[in-house]
């Protein structure tokens, strides 16, 4: 018997058919068809923390714990969602979406164990650094970073600039933002979004940035 | 990163962008495309604009097609 999927049976892949059968078995066929999962989940998760590895501040036990945290979340959310899965991929795939977007979000709850700076905070002198302007040539962009402040200051709302410090000019994580405000990643990138059209758009308009807004972007 | 070329592309937005919702709803879709050599960007050019723009979702690709071309088993 097949779980209840969106997708027919006849038009999956055989080892996504086998996948879908096995889920929908009773008992102990179910639970090793679960362990296996599990262990492939938490294989991957193990990849992705070493490859994020490197650019976080996270290293040995810790990234481990991360690793197993996305692995079991992102088992859960999949039982939770079988029923969901279309077959536009193969199973797999479907399923491994679902361990690295649990790897990004556990990574963005770690960063406020220690956070390199307190959320209210706001870190303007980074900002030049932030884009690679260089320290060396400050008289040639030293007007450009006051216009950007004045920008942020008088184009955008309260809210799009609370995110806009945030995550540019201090460096926080979109993931790590998210949790902090309760928020998802689509509302937080909408509104980023939003914000950099804005001060591009007076940017331009004041000569600093090239005006093709004829161009439409 | 280099000053203003570097600030200019930050801010520059691509009204094709589909955002992360829709990116990550089809986030398998498209890694399974691109790892099949796949042409997905002309596909789907509102998911690839929104994956050059945003560093997670464009993070989490990178790692789900690593994921597909390391894959054990």
């Amino acid at each position: 018997m097949m779980p209840e999927v969106a997708v027919s049976a006849s038009e999956l892949d055989a080892e996504s058919a086998r996948w879908l059968r096995a889920f929908a078995a009773p008992g102990a066929a179910r639970e090793a068809a679960l362990a296996r999962l599990h262990e492939l989940l938490l294989s991957i998760a193990r990849r992705e923390v070493a490859r994020r590895g490197p650019r976080l501040a996270i290293t040995g036990p810790e990234l481990d714990d991360v690793a197993y945290q996305a692995a079991a979340d992102a088992l859960l959310a999949i039982t939770g969602k079988v029923g969901q899965f279309r077959g536009e991929s193969r199973f797999t795939t479907w399923a491994y979406k679902f361990v690295i977007f649990e790897v990004s979000a556990k990574i963005g709850r770690h960063f406020w164990r220690h956070p390199a700076v307190p959320l209210g905070a706001e870190q303007w002198e980074q900002l030049p650094a932030r884009f690679g302007f260089d320290p060396a040539r400050e008289a040639e962009w030293r007007d450009l970073a006051a216009a950007v402040r004045r920008a942020v200051n008088i184009e955008l709302t309260p809210r799009q600039r609370e995110i806009f410090v945030a995550i540019v000019v201090n460096g926080v994580p979109l993931d790590a933002l998210v949790i902090r405000l309760g928020s998802n990643r689509n509302a937080i990138y909408k509104m980023m979004f939003d914000a950099r059209r804005k001060l591009r758009a007076a940017l331009a308009a004041n000569g600093y940035l090239p005006d093709d807004s004829a161009r439409g972007s | 990163m280099n000053g203003w070329p570097a600030l200019d592309r930050f801010l520059r937005t691509d009204p094709q962008d589909v955002g992360c919702a829709q990116a990550m709803e089809m986030l398998h879709i498209y890694a399974e495309l691109v790892a099949a050599g796949e042409p997905a960007e002309e596909r789907y050019p509102g998911i690839a604009a929104h994956l050059h723009a945003c560093g997670p979702c464009g993070e989490d690709f990178e790692g789900l097609l690593a994921a597909l071309r390391d894959a054990p088993g």
